[in-house]
């Protein structure tokens, strides 16, 4: 009468990391027969157009390439900020709200300033402030957890839409032109405050200035004593008291530089990509950072690879919705279930789901 | 009850269980041993339906029973008793003990039955009582009758004696043979060799997750059944040299600590640790030895007391509201090796050498960790200690319970400490193990270290230590000549300050 279970799950052991990467992309590829599947159940397109669609979105041309590259620069980047506070366990959601400081406090700079300072002085005082502007909004969380314990997850959540409302309430403040409620291009005959163009192309600073932070964030997390004590406090706050280290330091200082590169991601916007303030300048990117630091395991390096996939993945999905006349809910679908199926990958990364033996049937019973 | 031929494997190559059969027989009592990572608690596990055998078949009463989950167990007859109590804090014994059951919830019935089973077996329980009110003793007790109260006939207990005091382990002992005597079939899961002798009636033996064999307790004594668990012969008897030089290194006035919740843990406690000695730390646990050792260590906040280093020349230096790292840069080594090895001591998730460099990672002014050196740590301490490990890139949560300890002992050695405070330093470990720390420490005493030892096993301390300081609920119940005591003296002042003076 009783029978064995017909599965049981079972913790893997550590995976070589290529086997690993081999199931990530065989999800990926899932991913993708399921999303045509779909595309195809709902228009009827034949489905190898809907990846080329995908491949044409994304890299169909100059511009797009170029344009990919950027959305990838600054989702790597703010991936990048939120890593060393996720090293220590502290989940920084609120990568959102930086991200919007820094880009008030660069829009602020570039309209307040312009007629007082000359260019380059007021570009200095963009990268300064958005960047403490963005250390400021990680700092508060921080100083609460450290000093009060307070929840780290709710208080960044939070911070993100006071950010969203200061920037709303300044849209109105320097509006243009009057009555429109946004600001516009900001400085728009003069370029003031707007950083360099190198080598003709407009993405290639941002390219270049994040590839730079990723670069030194690796070396920051695996080689420095800060990066050591980062992986000690998240690991376990009470070894890290057990020698010596000071918890509530380094809380807040790793939570300044989170927010402090967030901030420089909000200067690139403004200051070199969008040249304007408006709510959604981050676009959701401070979330989908999370996820890209989770898919990379938190090194930086494969963050790269992590953000490109996420990139490629939900323009190619905006790309099959505008293509065949669907609506940005339908890319919305896409997106999830490409999510779902990466995600869902981990979950056979970790575990091994073991099958009761197919010899030995319980005949006799 | 017979196990035939189980086999459990876990991830990897690790079989943890192989081709084991053995029976558990009604109206007995069999002590299961083995060393650790030999697979007791893991086939224990099986009967209780935590893990699924990959191998082999249960038969209870000569019948075939498959046992998926805990539920399966208990309609079966089976309970464990775990090492860690599964009890909710804020229920009272009773209604823990009904906890999950179906069926309408009547307390009184619960409690007349309760009461019946209490009577029968000679348990002290009170089902009104809140469990946080609860000592470590009562709540096991609790756990006990909670498996009787199922139906339960063969009863597993996983190392229950670990956190009693030899006269509750005494009770204890009453009790399983009161229900020996009424025809239920009892396991006991431990190490300590002289509870088997005087338990049980049948021994076990497990080694490498494979059976060895078994044997009636009458016709064995101690020194055959560690040959047996260990696979070759090894001395059982701790060295204690004479200590070298004994001079006070460290000396402890009138410490008062309270903890989190305001809770009185340490009240005026008063002692010298000396340089080249052993000093011994019994009591029961929870009476303040964690609270001791993580003030000395600048761990724990202290409400008033004093902690002096005395250097070699005499000098003396206040350690009293300093951190870790304020302690270390007055040049006093202290080595600490806390009783949570993974949760404090180590970091579980980072290899070999990265744990090496938790002490040292501060040394120089450059931005960069140095991470050769404790690369060598790291290969000597593995080399030095006979670490079994696969590689130095190994996480630390991933090898056995002794050799964690060893990294963990190794790495506060490498430190050349001036006083190692050790706190439940062979806990979990097996014999071999165990001897290999006993060494290490008798070896900074040599070289003349001021050792503290917290220890639960009265046993080892009257035979390692030197002196020992007896804690009673915070406070300082004796000093003693750990050459003079005895086992029954300690159990006494653990209880009672000053102990009693009848013999």
């Amino acid at each position: 009468m009783n029978k064995e279970p017909l599965f049981h799950i079972s913790k893997r052991s550590a995976v070589p990391w290529y086997v690993a990467w081999i199931v990530r992309g065989c999800a990926v590829v899932l991913a993708l027969i399921v999303c045509a599947a779909v595309t195809v159940l709902v228009t009827g397109e034949n489905p190898l157009n809907i990846y080329s669609t995908i491949i044409h979105g994304t890299f169909g041309s100059a511009r797009k390439i170029w344009v990919t590259f950027q959305n990838v620069a600054i989702l790597l980047c703010i991936s990048l900020a939120v890593t060393p506070a996720f090293r220590m366990k502290f989940w920084n959601v609120g990568g959102e709200g930086q991200t919007l400081a820094g880009c008030l406090a660069a829009a602020a700079c570039m309209i307040t300033l312009r007629d007082a300072l000359p260019n380059w002085a007021i570009i200095c005082c963009m990268i300064v402030s958005s960047i403490i502007a963005g250390a400021i909004w990680g700092g508060i969380p921080a100083f609460f957890k450290a000093k009060w314990g307070t929840n780290e997850t709710l208080f960044t959540l939070m911070m993100n839409y006071i950010a969203t409302q200061l920037v709303a309430f300044f849209c109105v403040v320097w509006e243009s032109p009057k009555g429109s409620g946004q600001i516009g291009i900001i400085n728009q005959k003069t370029e003031i405050g707007w950083l360099p163009v190198i080598g003709g192309q407009r993405y290639l600073l941002n390219i270049l200035v994040v590839a730079v932070v990723c670069v030194l964030m690796y070396i920051y997390l695996n080689y420095t004593k800060h990066g050591y004590e980062i992986s000690v406090v998240g690991e376990s706050e009470r070894t890290a008291r057990y020698v010596g280290i000071k918890v509530d330091k380094v809380i807040i200082r790793t939570m300044l530089l989170s927010g402090g590169i967030c901030g420089l991601t909000g200067l690139l916007l403004v200051g070199a990509t969008d040249h304007t303030l408006t709510t959604t300048l981050a676009g959701g990117n401070g979330f989908t950072a999370v996820m890209v630091s989770w898919l990379a395991k938190f090194n930086p390096i494969w963050m790269i690879l992590t953000s490109f996939l996420i990139a490629f993945l939900g323009r190619g999905a905006g790309e099959i919705s505008k293509t065949f006349g669907l609506n940005q809910s339908f890319s919305d679908i896409l997106t999830g279930i490409i999510l779902f199926f990466i995600i869902g990958s981990e979950f056979f990364i970790t575990y091994k789901i073991n099958f009761r033996h197919g010899g030995k049937k319980e005949s006799g019973v | 009850m017979e196990l035939r031929h189980i086999t459990k494997r876990f991830i990897g190559k690790v079989v943890a269980n192989k081709d084991v059969s053995m029976e558990i027989r009604r109206g007995e009592i069999l002590a299961l041993l083995g060393e650790n990572g030999s697979g007791k608690t893991t086939l224990m596990n099986m009967l209780s339906g935590i893990y699924y055998p990959d191998e082999g078949e249960i038969l209870i009463d000569g019948k075939k029973v498959v046992i998926r989950d805990p539920k399966d167990a208990y309609a079966l007859g089976i309970g464990m008793i775990h090492q860690h109590f599964k009890l909710v804090d804020v229920l009272s014994a009773a209604e823990n003990i009904v906890l999950g059951l179906k069926g309408k919830l009547d307390l009184n019935a619960a409690t007349a039955k309760i009461k019946a089973i209490c009577d029968q077996y000679g348990f002290e329980v009170d089902p009104k009582q809140k469990v946080y009110d609860m000592s470590v003793s009562q709540k096991q007790t609790v756990e006990i009758v909670k498996v009787l109260y199922r139906g339960a006939d063969i009863l597993i207990l996983d190392e229950p004696t670990a956190v009693l005091t030899p006269q509750e382990a005494d009770k204890l002992f009453n009790v399983l043979r009161s229900m020996r005597d009424d025809g239920k079939a009892i396991v006991i899961i431990t190490h300590k060799m002289h509870e088997v002798e005087s338990l049980s009636d049948r021994v076990a033996v497990l080694r490498g997750g494979e059976y060895i064999g078994d044997m009636m307790t009458a016709e064995t004594n101690a020194q055959e059944m560690t040959n047996m668990m260990v696979g070759h012969s090894v001395t059982l008897n701790i060295d204690r040299p004479e200590p070298v030089n004994p001079r006070p290194r460290m000396e402890v006035t009138d410490l008062t600590v309270r903890n989190i919740d305001g809770i009185l843990k340490l009240d005026g406690v008063s002692f010298t640790a000396n340089a080249g000695e052993i000093l011994g730390i019994a009591g029961i646990s929870g009476s303040g030895q964690k609270e001791l050792l993580e003030a000395m260590a600048g761990l724990q906040p202290v409400e008033r007391g004093d902690i002096e280093y005395i250097s070699d020349d005499g000098t003396k230096k206040k350690l009293i509201g300093m951190d870790p790292l304020k302690i270390q840069e007055l040049g006093v080594v202290l080595s600490f090796v806390p009783e949570d090895r993974l949760g404090m001591g180590l970091v579980g998730n980072m290899d070999i050498d990265d744990n090496m460099m938790l002490r040292s990672f501060r040394q120089g002014h450059s931005l960069f960790t140095d991470r050769a050196t404790p690369h060598h740590v790291a290969e000597q301490v593995v080399h030095d200690l006979e670490v079994a490990t696969p590689s130095l890139t190994t996480p630390v949560r991933r090898l056995s319970g002794g050799n964690v300890q060893k990294v963990l002992v190794g790495r506060e050695i490498t430190q050349a400490p001036s006083v190692l405070m050790t706190a439940y330093a062979v806990r979990g470990l097996d014999i071999n193990a165990s001897y290999i720390i006993y060494d290490l420490i008798n070896r900074q005493k040599a070289a003349g270290v001021a050792v503290i030892y917290v220890g639960e096993d009265l046993d080892v301390l009257v035979e390692l230590a030197d002196r020992i300081l007896v804690l009673c609920g915070g406070k300082v119940s004796g000093i003693v000549d750990g050459r003079k005591t005895n086992k029954r003296e300690l159990g006494m002042m653990m209880t009672q300050i000053g102990g009693t003076q009848h013999e």
